[in-house]
C-alpha cells in the first residue's frame, strides 16, 4: 500500500498539482511565466476558437468511438461464434497490432494512405488511372487511426460478455417464437451493454486526447486539443494557458469516466442486492 | 375410449455429426396429450432427437411429421413446440413477467390478452407474488416454474423437457414429479421429457423409450418394460436385476454350478446358446416353500435399512455377484436375519426373464 502511495503522490498527483497551479498564472512577455494570479486562463478555454477544437475534438472522437464499436462488437461476435479451440487464436491475432510500437503503427497509416501509397497503387493495378484520391492528411485519415488503434481494446471489452453468454438464451428467444434479429436486439445486445460501454469510454478517452495521430494523419493543423496544448508548451511558449487547456481535458475524461463507473457500479450494486434477496 | 390419436410420428430419423451418428434410424409415435419420456444413458442420443424435435438440429435422413406434417426442417421459431431448458435459460435482465410474457409478444398478440394470459399462467404456476423479481432473485424451484410457465403460455402442440428435475435436490424432486404430471392433465398438452434418471420415467411417464447408442432398445407402458424388458441392457438399466448367467435348457438356464434356474425361454434362444436368468430383488422371498420353482441356499454379506424395507445382499454359488433382495419391514420383523446367516432365497417360474447374453 505505502510504496504505491508514494509512487501515485510522486508521478501523478504532484505533476498535475504543478500543472494545475501553472494554470493561475499570467504568460510572460518573453515566454517563460509572470507570477501573478490569474483567472485568464481559464476564460480563453471558453472563448469560441478554443471552445471550437474542444467540440470538434469531441466530434472525432466521437465517430472514431462509434466506428470502433460496430466494428470491435462484431468482430468481438465472430471470435465468441467460433469454435472454442480457436478463440484464443483469433484473439491473439485481433491484440496482435498492440504489439508494435504507437508510431510504427500510425506511420504504417501514411505509406497506405499516401497519394502513390498502397491503395492508389491498388486502383491503378485495377485499372484506375485518374488523379490519385486524396486521403491523407483528411479527417476521415485520423478517424481511421484512431479506429484502428484503438479497436482491440473493444473487442476485448466486448469479448468478455459475449463468450460469457449463455448460449441456451439465444436459443430459448428462437424457440419462444423470435426471429434471430429480434433475439439479438432484445436478449444478445441488452446483456453485453456493459461491455460496449467499457470499450467506448476507452475509445472516447483515449482519442479526445490523442495529438500524435491527428499530427500525423490530420497534417499538423490543430483539430485536437491534445495538439493545442502540445502546440501551447512546445511552440508558444504560452505555458500557462496550455496548462489550463489541459486541467479542460482532464475534466472532460474524468467526466466520462466517473459516468461509467457510476453506471456500473450501479448495475453491480442491483446484481448485489439481488443476490441478497434470493439467499435471504 | 377412443383410439389415441399420433401428435407426433418420428419416421426412420437419423443424425449423424461428422462421422459420428448420434441418432440411428429412430422410429417413435406419441399420441395426443400423452406424458412420453426418452430414456437412456449420457450419449445415447436422446438430447440429440429432443433438439431436432424443437429445430435446433435438422436430420441428416428420416422425416418428423406434427399432425401429419413433416417439420423436420422448419425453424425454431415457426414450430408449434416449445423446450424447457435444462439451464432453464431465463432471460437474466427480464423480471418473471417479462419472461413468461416474451413468448406472446412475439405472437404480436394484443397487450390484453399477453396480460390475461400470463396472469393464468402465472396464477397455475404458484408464481403470482414473484411477477416483478428477476431470475437471480429466484431459487431453484421457482426458476423452474419460470421456466415451465415460459413454455406453457405460449400453449404449444408439444412441450419438451430436458432433464427438467436434474438441477433440483432429491427431495424437491420427488414433490415436483407429481407437479409436473398434475400440470400436464390441467393443461392438455403433450409432454415429451428427456432424462436419464429411470426412477423419474417409471413414475412420470404414459409411455417411454430406452435409447442406448443412439438406437430405439424398447418403446411401452412403464409397467410392461419394468416387467417385461426388451433385453438385457433395458433389464439392467431400468430398476434393480439379479443376473444368473449359464447356458440356455429346455426349460430354463443352467447355471455354471450345475443348478438348473426354470423360466420361460424364449423362442429365439437355442439350447446350449450362451444366456442369463434374471430375477428383480422384489420377487425373491426369503425361506420359501417347498415347491417354489427356484431355491438357493446363500450367506448374508449386507444388510441395508431402508425404513419401508430391507435391502439383502446374499452370496450364493449362482453369480459372481451376490444377490439383492428386498423384504418388507414387517416380514423382516417376524423372523429377523442378521450378517452372516445361512438363508434359503426362492422365486417362481414365472418371475424370471431369460435374455441372450
Amino acid at each position: 500500500m505505502a510504496p504505491a502511495l508514494v509512487w501515485l503522490t510522486a508521478l501523478m498527483v504532484v505533476p498535475c498539482a504543478l500543472v494545475l497551479a501553472l494554470a493561475f498564472f499570467r504568460r510572460g512577455i518573453y515566454g517563460g511565466i509572470d507570477y501573478t494570479f490569474t483567472f485568464e486562463n481559464f476564460g480563453l478555454v471558453f472563448d469560441p476558437l478554443y471552445a471550437g477544437i474542444f467540440l470538434n475534438s469531441a466530434r472525432i472522437a466521437g465517430t472514431a468511438t462509434l466506428i470502433a464499436v460496430v466494428v470491435g462488437y462484431a468482430a468481438a461476435y465472430a471470435i465468441a461464434a467460433a469454435p472454442r479451440r480457436w478463440q484464443p487464436i483469433f484473439l491473439f491475432f485481433a491484440v496482435l497490432p498492440f504489439w508494435s510500437n504507437y508510431l510504427i503503427r500510425t506511420y504504417a497509416w501514411i505509406v497506405l494512405l499516401n497519394r502513390e501509397g498502397l491503395i492508389t497503387q491498388l486502383l491503378r493495378w485495377f485499372g484506375y488511372t485518374g488523379e490519385p484520391p486524396s486521403m491523407l492528411y483528411t479527417e476521415g485519415a485520423v478517424i481511421a487511426g484512431l479506429v484502428y488503434n484503438y479497436l482491440p481494446f473493444v473487442i476485448l471489452a466486448c469479448y468478455a460478455p459475449l463468450s460469457r453468454l449463455n448460449p441456451e438464451l439465444a436459443e430459448a428467444s428462437r424457440d419462444l417464437g423470435a426471429s434471430a434479429a429480434t433475439t439479438f436486439r432484445r436478449v444478445i445486445l441488452p446483456l453485453t451493454v456493459p461491455g460496449i460501454a467499457a470499450g467506448a469510454v476507452f475509445v472516447f478517452v483515449l482519442s479526445i486526447g490523442n495529438f500524435v495521430t491527428p499530427a500525423l494523419l490530420g497534417g499538423g493543423r490543430f483539430q485536437m486539443i491534445g495538439n493545442l496544448v502540445y502546440d501551447q508548451f512546445l511552440t508558444a511558449n504560452d505555458w500557462p494557458f496550455g496548462a489550463a487547456l489541459a486541467m479542460a481535458l482532464i475534466a472532460i475524461m474524468l467526466l466520462v469516466l466517473m459516468a461509467q463507473a457510476l453506471a456500473a457500479n450501479r448495475a453491480a450494486g442491483r446484481a448485489a442486492e439481488a443476490k441478497g434477496d434470493a439467499d435471504g | 375410449m377412443s383410439e389415441p390419436r399420433t401428435l407426433l410420428a418420428i419416421d426412420q430419423v437419423s443424425k449423424k455429426f461428422g462421422r459420428v451418428t448420434a441418432v440411428d434410424g429412430i422410429s417413435l409415435d406419441i399420441r395426443e396429450n400423452e406424458f412420453f419420456a426418452l430414456l437412456g444413458p449420457s450419449g445415447c442420443g436422446k438430447t440429440t432427437l429432443l433438439r431436432m424435435l424443437a429445430g435446433f438440429e435438422t436430420p441428416s435422413d428420416g422425416r418428423i411429421l406434427l399432425d401429419g406434417k413433416d417439420i423436420a426442417h422448419t425453424p425454431p421459431n415457426k414450430r408449434p413446440v416449445n423446450l424447457m431448458f435444462q439451464s432453464y435459460a431465463l432471460f437474466p435482465h427480464m423480471s418473471v413477467r417479462a419472461n413468461v410474457s416474451y413468448g406472446l409478444e412475439m405472437e404480436h398478440l394484443p397487450k390484453a390478452e399477453i396480460r390475461s394470459r400470463v396472469d393464468a399462467i402465472l396464477a397455475t404456476t404458484e408464481l403470482v407474488q414473484f411477477a416483478d423479481r428477476k431470475p437471480e432473485q429466484l431459487s431453484g424451484g421457482q426458476k423452474q416454474r419460470v421456466a415451465l410457465a415460459r413454455a406453457l403460455v405460449k400453449r404449444p402442440r408439444l412441450l419438451l423437457l430436458d432433464e427438467p428435475l436434474g438441477a433440483l435436490d432429491k427431495k424437491l424432486r420427488g414433490a415436483m414429479q407429481l407437479e409436473l404430471k398434475r400440470l400436464q392433465h390441467e393443461v392438455g398438452i403433450t409432454f415429451v421429457i428427456v432424462t436419464h434418471d429411470q426412477e423419474e420415467s417409471l413414475v412420470m411417464a404414459d409411455r417411454m423409450a430406452v435409447l442406448k447408442d443412439g438406437r430405439l432398445l424398447q418403446c411401452d407402458t412403464p409397467h410392461a418394460i419394468y416387467e417385461h424388458p426388451a433385453d438385457r441392457f433395458v433389464a439392467d438399466f431400468i430398476g434393480v436385476m439379479n443376473f444368473v448367467p449359464g447356458k440356455v435348457s429346455a426349460d430354463g438356464v443352467m447355471a455354471v454350478n450345475g443348478a438348473r434356474i426354470a423360466g420361460k425361454v424364449p423362442a429365439a434362444l437355442s439350447p446350449g446358446a450362451s444366456a442369463v436368468a434374471s430375477v428383480r430383488p422384489e420377487r425373491i422371498r426369503l425361506f420359501p416353500s417347498a415347491e417354489t420353482a427356484n431355491r438357493i441356499t446363500g450367506t448374508v454379506e449386507a444388510l441395508a435399512y431402508h425404513g419401508l424395507d430391507l435391502q439383502l445382499h446374499v452370496r450364493t454359488p449362482l453369480s459372481p455377484r451376490p444377490f439383492l433382495v428386498r423384504v418388507t419391514a414387517d416380514a423382516a420383523d417376524r423372523r429377523p436375519v442378521s450378517s452372516g446367516d445361512q438363508v434359503e432365497l426362492g422365486w417362481d417360474a414365472a418371475d424370471v426373464r431369460i435374455f441372450a447374453e
